[in-house]
Order: structure tokens, then sequence, then C-alpha cells
């Protein structure tokens, strides 16, 4: 497997909305390449016969009626918002990639 | 150059359960805000969500509807992207298993059928609501967060906004018929985003793809399709560059302008939602689910153009919503003459309704009562005119034609007696009428009809009084 590339890395700090300074750009790299390293590992395994696997319970169809009940009231909703506005969440300027 | 419009519609609607989609706050427009929200949706720690199961039969019964498949097995995804409407920032969705697939729709535009694909109906959940200060700060309503939302998806089947236009209305009804959603664009129930280009379907060669926001009616759909079609038209004559971009429909000035540029493709990270094990819906539930599925809209049409020999418009305005569509059968299996009810259904029923903003399930006058008010017509018992007036007093008191007619003295009077008195009147005080109609002037007879029928408040039978009056001058 090839190594992760900077741009890549760069990539998915954009993704993740992630300022990183170069020299810390050059350590996160290190660092994923060392779990692509492990899961290089893993691809050693045959496996053929085994179906792509999402979940580790083997459980489907787990649901519930339509029913309603009480939310919160909307002091507590609001409790850990880091900024609020009377009833409303407050948010800084959003810029639209 | 043969570029043909080619335009997609991607149309997402709320459905009407009474719950939200994973958890048990009240799906509800209008509520205050952040009164609706609990730990799930507002995406806190340790809160775990579970499908609302009505929702996963909404979905699969818009697919039946539109002739879909129904997926065997499938999963919810994680769409990932950061905007403050996410609490969770990711909206839990479906990728590459969505429940329904594979379907089409039979449009119908100026006579002609055209096969419209549908790529897919899946189920993800609605997103909060930004209402954005002065200041550059945004306050969040979280209400509508978590909302089951089902997104129905064309292939790029389309080539005119007449196509559009056609293919939402009928959607709409459809949605409606089957009792999944309102439906209601001005309140954003459902909202529609075409996608828009011109193909060359001989080289290949296309103008950048454009997806157009910010429609909230069936028209403002039509008419930025339209002006977004001609826009490609002038770009491609002018050479002026064009980029694959998001644009706002701006309805007060009727354009579309750039909201954002895809100088790459949206990389959302979609992976398999792990608090959410696969949905496979049993064959028995998919088979209960076809079989609860009303009539269409498009078959219902059908049968009233051939049964009851209504023309097309005619049919069309009957079925748009499914209680006209029932109350006019009703109508007619109370015995009423199928186009006089579907002429009284359209011209006073309707007309009443939207003059007084009313429901037709709020009308007071039952549809078998409708059908003996038409039966009062038929036996001559009051005018067709007078049963415009009957009409309005049921509709405001319940009352029934028969009780009405009664109470307000307004049965037809086709006693020959009193209206052989009545023409005798009308000749004396007539003369020079009684002389034009002797020269031959038929016009002139109208002036003694006219004394009779004011004498009666209108209520003289007037194929009657015409014919006496005819006898009378005849004699004379
Ligand atoms: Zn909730």
């Amino acid at each position: 497997m090839a190594e992760i590339s900077p741009e890549e890395v760069q990539h998915v700090a954009d993704l993740a909305r992630l300022a990183l300074p170069p020299e810390e750009l050059a350590r996160v790299g290190r660092e994923l390449n060392r779990i692509l390293v492990y899961f290089q590992e893993l691809q050693e395994l045959n496996t053929d016969d085994v179906a792509i696997t999402s979940h580790a319970v083997a459980m489907e169809n787990v649901y519930r009626e339509d029913s309603s009940r009480p939310s919160l009231p909307v002091e507590e909703v609001i409790a850990n918002a880091p900024d609020s506005a009377e009833v409303f969440f407050r948010v800084p300027r959003i810029v639209d990639k | 150059m043969a570029f043909a419009p080619c335009i997609g519609l991607e149309v997402h609607v709320e459905l009407d359960t009474e719950s939200k989609m994973f958890c048990q706050c009240r799906n509800e427009f209008g509520a205050a805000p952040n009164s609706r929200c609990c730990p799930v949706c507002l995406g806190l720690p340790g809160s775990l969500p579970v499908p609302n199961r009505k929702a996963v039969e909404y979905v699969i019964r818009t697919g039946l509807a539109l002739d879909c498949q129904v997926a065997e097995r499938c999963r919810f995804a994680r769409k990932n992207y950061f905007y403050p409407d996410l609490p969770k920032n990711f909206q839990i969705s479906q990728y590459d298993e969505p429940l329904t697939y594979g379907g089409h729709f039979h449009l119908q535009v100026n006579g002609q059928q055209k096969r419209i694909r549908i790529r897919r109906a899946h189920l993800e959940e609605d997103t909060g609501k930004n209402i954005h200060l002065p200041d550059g700060r945004s306050l969040v309503d979280y209400n509508r967060c978590g909302i089951p939302l089902m997104e129905i998806v064309t292939e790029p089947d389309f080539s005119s906004p007449e196509e559009c236009r056609v293919y939402l209305t009928e959607l709409r009804a459809i949605l409606r018929y089957i009792e999944v959603s309102t439906a209601n664009m001005e309140e954003g129930v459902m909202r529609a985003e075409p996608t828009v280009n011109l193909i060359d379907s001989d080289t290949g060669e296309a103008t950048p793809m454009v997806e157009i926001k910010n429609l909230n009616s069936i028209k403002s759909v039509y008419e930025a399709v339209k002006y977004e079609i001609q826009r490609h038209w002038r770009c491609l004559e002018s050479g002026e560059e064009m980029y694959q971009e998001t644009r706002l429909w701006d309805e007060q000035n009727s354009l579309t302008a750039t909201m954002r540029r895809k100088e790459s493709a949206d990389d959302y990270m979609y992976f398999p939602e792990p608090d959410l094990v696969p949905l496979v819906p049993e064959h028995e539930w998919i088979e209960e689910i076809r079989a609860s599925l009303p009539e269409l809209p498009s078959a219902l049409r059908q049968r009233l153009v051939e049964r009851y020999e209504l023309p097309e418009y005619g049919a069309e305005v009957i079925t748009a919503d499914r209680d006209t569509a029932v109350y006019y059968e009703q109508i007619v299996e109370a015995g009423a003459d199928p186009k006089a009810a579907s002429n009284w259904l359209m011209g006073d029923v309707m007309g009443y309704l939207n003059e007084q903003s009313l429901e037709i399930a709020d009308l007071k006058v039952a549809p078998e009562q409708l059908a003996e008010l038409l039966a009062l017509i038929e036996s001559n018992t009051i005018s067709g005119k007078i049963a415009k007036d009957v009409f309005v007093k049921m509709a405001e008191t319940g009352q029934s034609a028969q009780e009405v007619v009664k109470a307000e003295g307004l049965q037809q009077i086709s006693d020959e007696s009193e209206l052989g008195r009545l023409v005798d009147e009308a000749i004396a005080k007539n003369p020079k009428a009684v002389e034009d109609f002797k020269s031959g002037k038929e016009r002139a007879l109208g002036a003694m009809v006219g004394y009779i029928m004011g004498q009666t408040r209108g209520q003289a039978n007037p194929q009657l009084v015409n014919q006496m009056l005819r006898e009378k001058l005849g004699q004379m």
C-alpha cells in the first residue's frame, strides 16, 4: 500500500476543518501512515468468503412505533450551547465553502 | 448544433408522521423555537437513534407508488459535513443502499406520454433552520432537525420546464393520495431542486451542470428552469464562461444567481451508520403496503374519463386532490347525472370553497345532499338559478336542499291555474310586446316571461311559462 501523501493529509485536515501548521501536518502524516501499515497487516487475511461487515452485532430491523412524548424544556435544550440568544442557539458567521 | 436541455429533479419531502425520524419529539410545523428537541435530535453524547417504523413504511409506500424496487436489505449512512443546521456534524441519510430504487413515472404532456426514470426514493433526516442576523451571526432552531425526510431523485429525463411542472404537480397529488405527506411547497414540506444543463447528444458535449435552490412553489421551479435553459443558450452563443455551480432563484427579479461554485466534487465521507442496524423489509410487510395503496391520480383520472365521459380537463381538476375525487364519485353514486355533478362541483362548490378558504372536507353539504339538490333541478322543483342560492344556504346552515326550499318558499311554480292567471296578466300589462310578438319579433316574448319571473321572484317554471304564453298568444 502506498504511503499517504502530504496532499492527502492536507485534504483530510480540510475536511475535518483543522488548520494544521506544516510541522503538525508532517507529524499527523506519520501517525496516519502507522495506522495504514496496521491495516496492511490485516489485509493479509483472506476474506473472500466474508461478507462486508458494517456492524459487529447480527441484528436487523430494530424499529420503534410512531408515537411522541414531550421534548426537553427549551432552557435545557440550550443549556450547553457556547452561545445563545433567548430561545435560539447562536453561532458565528458561517462561510459556505 | 443538437444541444437539448437535460433536467433532473431532486425532491425532498417531509413525511407526515407524529414523531421525528430517530426520536420521539413531535414532528410539528410552527412550534416555538427549540421546543421540539431532545438529546437524540441534538446529537448529545451517549444518545442513540431508533428508526420510526412509520417513516420507513411511508418511503416504501412512495417507492411502490412510483414503481420502484424495495431493497432487500439496506443501511443508513452518515453524510459528514460542517454546517450549524446539523448539531451532530453529520446527517443520517442513505448512500449506496437506498430503501427503494429503479422506478418510473408516466408523464402526460400535451397529449404525449413520456417515461421518466426514478433513480431512488430514500430516507434521511431533515436539518435545522438558520436565521441570519445583520451582524453576521446566525440563530439556529433545531425543531426541524430529525424530521423524517424522503428524497426522490429522477434521472435527467425532463426536457422542458413544462415537463417539470407536470411531474411536480402529479408527484404532489400522489404523495397526498397515499397520505405520506401534506407536500405543501409554501411551508417547505416539499422542496424541489432541479439540475439543468444542455447536452449535445451527437457529440456528447455538454454545458456545466447547474443546481438551482430556493424554489418554494411549482411555478418558481418552472420559471427558474426556463430562465436557466435560456441562460445556457445565451452563454453557448456568446461564448461566455459557465461553471458547475449551485445557483439561487431570485423570485423578485426572476433570475438565478451564483451561490457557490464547485471546484471539486463534494466529499461527504459517507460511511455506514454504526448506531443503526440494517433494514431488511419483510416480504409480507411490503405486500401489505402494496395492497393498501389507493387508486393513484392518473388511474383515477382515466377511470373518470371512461366511466363518466368527463372531459380530460374536468377529470384533472376533480382528481387534483383525493377528497374532491371521492366527493365527486359519491354525488354520482347518489344518483346525480355525472356531467351535472362535475359542472356543479367545479363551479358553485369550488367557487364557494375558494371564497371561504375551505377544504372540501369542511363542506357542510354532504355529497348525497348535493345529489338531492341536483334532483330538485332535474324535477323542475327549483330552477337552476335558484339552486345556486339554495346551495349557499345549505353550505352555511348544513340544512338539506328540501329544508332550504321549504323554509324559504322557493319551490318552482308549475301550477297551471296559477301560471295561467299570470300569463293573462302579463299579456294585459304588455300590449306593446304582444303587438311586436304578433308581428314576428320572437324576442318580444322575453318581456312577458320577465314580467312573470319578476312577479314570482324567479320561481315560475320557465319552460312552462314559455309554452303557456305561446299557446295563449297563438289563440289571440
Ligand atoms: Zn428529539
